[in-house]
């Protein structure tokens, strides 16, 4: 018995009494008898509490988290330090248990963070207004395709950055496949690991929707948004902006003061843990006289009847439950929890820490990709970057250190065939100096690893 | 008491710093600066600064506005608002999960792709289908997921077919799910028993038909009766099934999907399986299929070999992703921890106990409230205002009065079917003082209907705030803190 339901003998008794049925069984009758036997439960019996967390502990210590391996891995999931104070603000039973905040006099606590959240995603992106959430930055890209859709219903071709992050241009294309109407092309990236502006200039026509764009992209490079939006501006289309790493932002000019329409972003690297990729939480910013176009919940200020400040959803219009096949977008529960996840984080970090923070990023990236240099191993771009960088060095170097318990970045053959030998490599605050000597180390070319001792 | 709290921004001083950061290994010398023309300028001005209490102080007084599941019975129906387990809150959060990169080699997740299969398995046990996916992230893109297989289907026969029959008790990401898949909305209503009768989906189907959308046990709370029938009227014409199975609380135990003639569904993790609602999430929706649906599930796939257990992307017919990596894993550990703990006994409890309250709370308030369907009930019953129109209050006077008595309110105004409906979910979790204590403030309000219908009408009194002008907000939206 798990003590997760309450009832006695004497409490069914009563209750069926109450009901006027003589068995449990009896309320099922309703169900046509030939599915019963058939429905049997197929699955092992229960476990106690202490049996349930060994068996969990044991799965847990089959993976490379925790005191594993030195991970250097990026590429749209971030390491960095959870402080204590926002798991515990999570941990919370009246943030945790509660859900999507339809009676507002008695859920002022989830609103009034989402409003900050809100604000948060606004200021970060640089734009003027954002929702409650999306699922996680790449649902929000395709979102923010949708969106674009509805502001520009003559247009039909989106064009996609080749090099933002192929789960995102993969979401996208699920997104519009059943909608028949939208065309998905790519543009190429440059020798720098940037959008490639010329090809996208050619390309560019009167049925352009939008363009979308990784900052930084899946390389590690920060693209000219300013330039592509002038371009995009140009032909009419709308420029949608993806960010899997947010920090960035701290110290790289916000897409909406770029000329980004849309921006959005992952927010995982504010306060959540990577967990295997998930849950983390789409951020979703856009102008405010696009606001009914938005999909998604939405905060908003208002009073209460003795004229106090509240905060309640709103325009929603726009969502499934009262628009129905014509909402903006189908979603409905969202990513509440995650998004006060980023709310603590944000309000802890604050302007300094977060500033702060961003910097020790680029800086120890900076660092680990000069040592490589020294080291012999050469940036594959010489695009600028934030804290992953993409280096050129033989796969069976990497497949060594993985042996030797260290991850040096993620092989990007498996998603650009093309790119042969290139390794995208992440530092953020969360690594040591010796992880760090153990990577350059292993991923030195043998002539400067006998240099270097 | 409760007391007051501004919005973060408001807090704070200039110059205060709530978290050092520590300076990078090796002393970090500084790489070549940001060119200018990338550097942000606004020195994040807007941000706040404040200490660490004050952030702490800040969100537990938020907390303490709100209701929850914790603290109270939350009869929201549809939502399933059962206890969630504290032990999986400790499990999702160890190490070796919670730092788990998604990129590792496979060889360095095979816990996680463990349980990942533990748990495919066993929603496909549950359903009595073929194949299961756990990537989407809530039940709303689980109906994405599941329409655009049923859109490849039958786009891999020659024709995407053009509508999609929902019934008028759907939930409002049915149609809208559906026509994100380029589908046109064909509503069938509902019979005077509340039910989908069989010979109207068979009326309403020909080859221009992709699928019956259909919510077993329904909105309404009740088993769909006629399903196999509908779906042999579907199947003989080509079409498929897909349940949305937002209600399975109803169903553990005691009717598989599979064995009804659906052919695709998506789960609510965070109902049926106790992952924490979150004020909004994070859910999970994962998609269970029959076999021949199975190609076109999103990549990657899990598959086993010798070499243990791996992620593919060999899969041609797929649709694509949903997400980026594999879905909520956070949540889907939680999820797991409740089906190990619970095992097949405890689950088919569950369902039964959901049912026995349900039915309880249904059988002691009608009379008192309107019950516009009288068919037997599973998981939740529906009532509506209309015995207490003569006093001129509402479905939603009656919401905002419970609030008073310390109950959250039920889902009302749905399903759209019912006039003035108030939905209640108990769920199996609840005591029957609870329940008690709940059906009393019930019919304690349905007596203020009739003798003082003002307390209701400008009910609640005893939260926070009192009713909220929800028209003022639409009307000049403030969405956000704007910096002075
Ligand atoms: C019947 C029904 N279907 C679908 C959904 C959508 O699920 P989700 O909110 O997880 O997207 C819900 C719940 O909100 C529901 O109650």
């Amino acid at each position: 018995m798990s003590g997760y339901t309450p009832h006695t003998e004497g409490d069914i008794a009563a209750m069926l009494a109450a009901i006027g049925a003589s068995s449990i069984d009896d309320l099922f009758a309703q169900v046509p008898a030939g599915l019963r036997p058939r429905a049997t439960i197929d699955l092992p019996p229960g476990l106690t509490e202490p049996e349930l967390r060994a068996r969990f502990e044991a799965l847990a210590a089959r993976n490379a988290g925790g005191t594993g391996p030195a991970v250097f891995l990026g590429a749209g999931a971030y390491p960095h330090w959870v402080p204590t104070a926002v798991d515990q603000v999570l941990l919370r039973s009246e943030f945790l248990t509660a859900y999507t905040p339809y009676q507002p006099e008695v859920s002022q606590g989830t609103l009034q963070a989402t409003f900050e959240f809100q604000t948060f995603a606004a200021l970060l992106l640089g734009l003027e207004v954002a929702n409650a959430s999306m699922y996680d930055g790449a649902s929000a890209a395709a979102e923010a395709v949708l969106m674009a859709r509805r502001m520009l219903p003559d247009r039909h071709t989106v064009w996609l950055s080749r090099a933002l992050h192929p789960h995102y241009r993969a979401v996208i294309r699920t997104y519009v496949r059943g909608l028949g109407d939208v065309v998905v092309r790519e543009v190429p990236f440059a020798a720098d690991g940037r959008t490639d502006l010329g090809a996208l200039e050619g390309d560019l026509g009167p049925d352009a929707l939008a363009v979308v764009l990784g900052q930084p992209n899946v390389f590690g490079v920060l693209e000219d948004v300013a330039a592509v939006a002038a371009r995009t501006g140009a032909a009419g289309a709308l420029i949608i902006t993806a960010t899997a790493e947010p920090l960035a932002l701290a110290m790289v000019r916000p897409p909406g003061a770029c000329g980004a329409d849309i921006a959005v972003a992952e927010g995982q690297s504010f306060g959540l843990p990577v967990s295997y990729g998930g849950p983390g939480v789409g951020l979703f910013a856009a102008r405010e006289r696009d606001v009914r176009s938005m999909p998604g919940r939405i905060v908003g200020e208002t009073v209460d009847a003795h004229g106090r400040r509240g905060f309640v959803l709103t325009l929603a219009t726009r969502e499934q439950h009262i628009r129905r096949e014509r909402a903006t977008s189908n979603i409905c529960t969202n990513q509440g929890l995650c998004a006060l996840a980023v709310t603590a984080y944000l309000s802890l970090l604050g302007r300094q820490g977060l500033r702060a923070l961003a910097t020790t990023n680029y800086r120890a990236a900076h660092a680990v990709a000069t040592r490589l240099e020294a080291a012999g191993v050469a940036r594959r771009f010489d695009g600028p970057f934030f804290n992953e960088f993409v280096v050129q060095a033989p796969i069976a170097r990497w497949e060594a250190l993985v042996r030797d318990g260290v991850v040096a970045g993620f092989p990007l053959a498996r998603w650009y065939p093309e790119l042969d030998d290139a390794l995208v490599v992440c530092v953020t605050e969360m690594h040591g100096a010796a992880d760090i000597d153990r990577l350059v180390r292993g991923l030195a070319a043998p002539a400067a690893r006998a240099a270097s001792g | 008491m409760l007391l007051d709290e501004p919005l973060i921004f408001e807090r704070g001083a200039t110059g205060r710093i709530g978290w050092a950061v520590a300076e990078p290994p090796g002393g970090g010398q500084d790489g070549p600066a940001l060119p200018p023309d990338l550097r942000r300028d606004d020195d994040l001005a807007g941000l706040p600064e404040v200490s660490e209490l004050e952030v702490v102080r800040h969100f537990v007084r938020l907390s303490q506005w709100n209701y929850s599941a914790a603290t109270t019975l939350y009869p929201l129906g549809s939502c399933t608002m059962k206890y969630n387990p504290v032990v999986n809150e400790a499990l999702a959060r160890l190490p070796g999960f919670a730092t788990l990169h998604p990129l590792v080699p496979d060889r360095l997740a095979q816990g996680a792709l463990e349980l990942i299969a533990g748990l495919e398995a066993a929603l496909a046990a549950l359903s009595g289908l073929d194949a299961v996916c756990l990537q989407p992230a809530a039940g709303a893109q689980g109906e994405l997921l599941g329409m655009l297989l049923v859109r490849a289907h039958h786009v891999a026969r020659g024709d995407p077919r053009r509508r999609v029959l929902i019934p008028s008790s759907a939930h409002g990401t049915n149609p809208a799910s559906a026509a994100l898949c380029g589908y046109q909305v064909a509503e069938v209503a509902v019979d005077a028993r509340g039910l989908l009768p069989a010979a109207a989906v068979a009326a309403a189907m020909d080859e221009s038909v992709a699928a019956l959308m259909v919510t077993n046990p329904n909105t309404l709370g009740l088993f769909e009766e006629e399903i196999e029938a509908a779906a042999a009227a579907v199947h003989a014409r080509g079409g498929l099934v897909y349940m949305d199975g937002a209600n399975f609380n109803a169903l553990m135990g005691v009717a598989r999907p599979g064995d009804m003639g659906v052919d695709v569904m998506q789960f609510n993790l965070h109902k049926t399986f106790s992952t924490p609602h979150g004020g909004g999430g994070p859910g999970a929706g994962p998609v269970a299929v029959r076999a021949p649906l199975a190609p076109y599930l999103p990549v990657p796939r899990l598959v086993r070999s010798d070499a243990g257990l791996a992620w593919s992307d060999d899969a041609p017919q797929s649709v694509g992703r949903m997400r980026s990596f594999y879905g909520n894993f956070g949540v889907l550990v939680r999820a797991f921890a409740y089906i190990a703990r619970l095992g097949a006994v405890g689950l088919a409890d569950v369902t039964r106990l959901a049912v026995l309250n349900a039915n309880y709370v249904r059988a002691r308030l009608q009379g008192a409230y309107h019950l516009p369907y009288d068919t037997p009930s599973l998981h939740e019953c529906v009532f509506s205002d209309r015995h207490l129109q003569d006093s001129g209050v509402s479905t939603l006077d009656v919401a905002k009065r419970l609030l008073d008595y310390g109950f959250y309110a039920p889902t009302i105004y749905f399903p759209l079917v019912v006039k003035g409906a108030l939905m209640i979910e108990p769920t199996e979790t609840e005591t029957k003082e609870t329940l008690d204590a709940f059906v009393n403030a019930l019919l304690a309000i349905a007596d203020e209907a009739r003798t003082d219908p003002a307390l209701l009408r400008n009910a609640p009194h005893r939260a926070r705030l009192a009713r909220l002008d929800e028209t003022r907000a639409a009307r000049r939206p403030i969405l956000r803190w704007q910096p002075r």
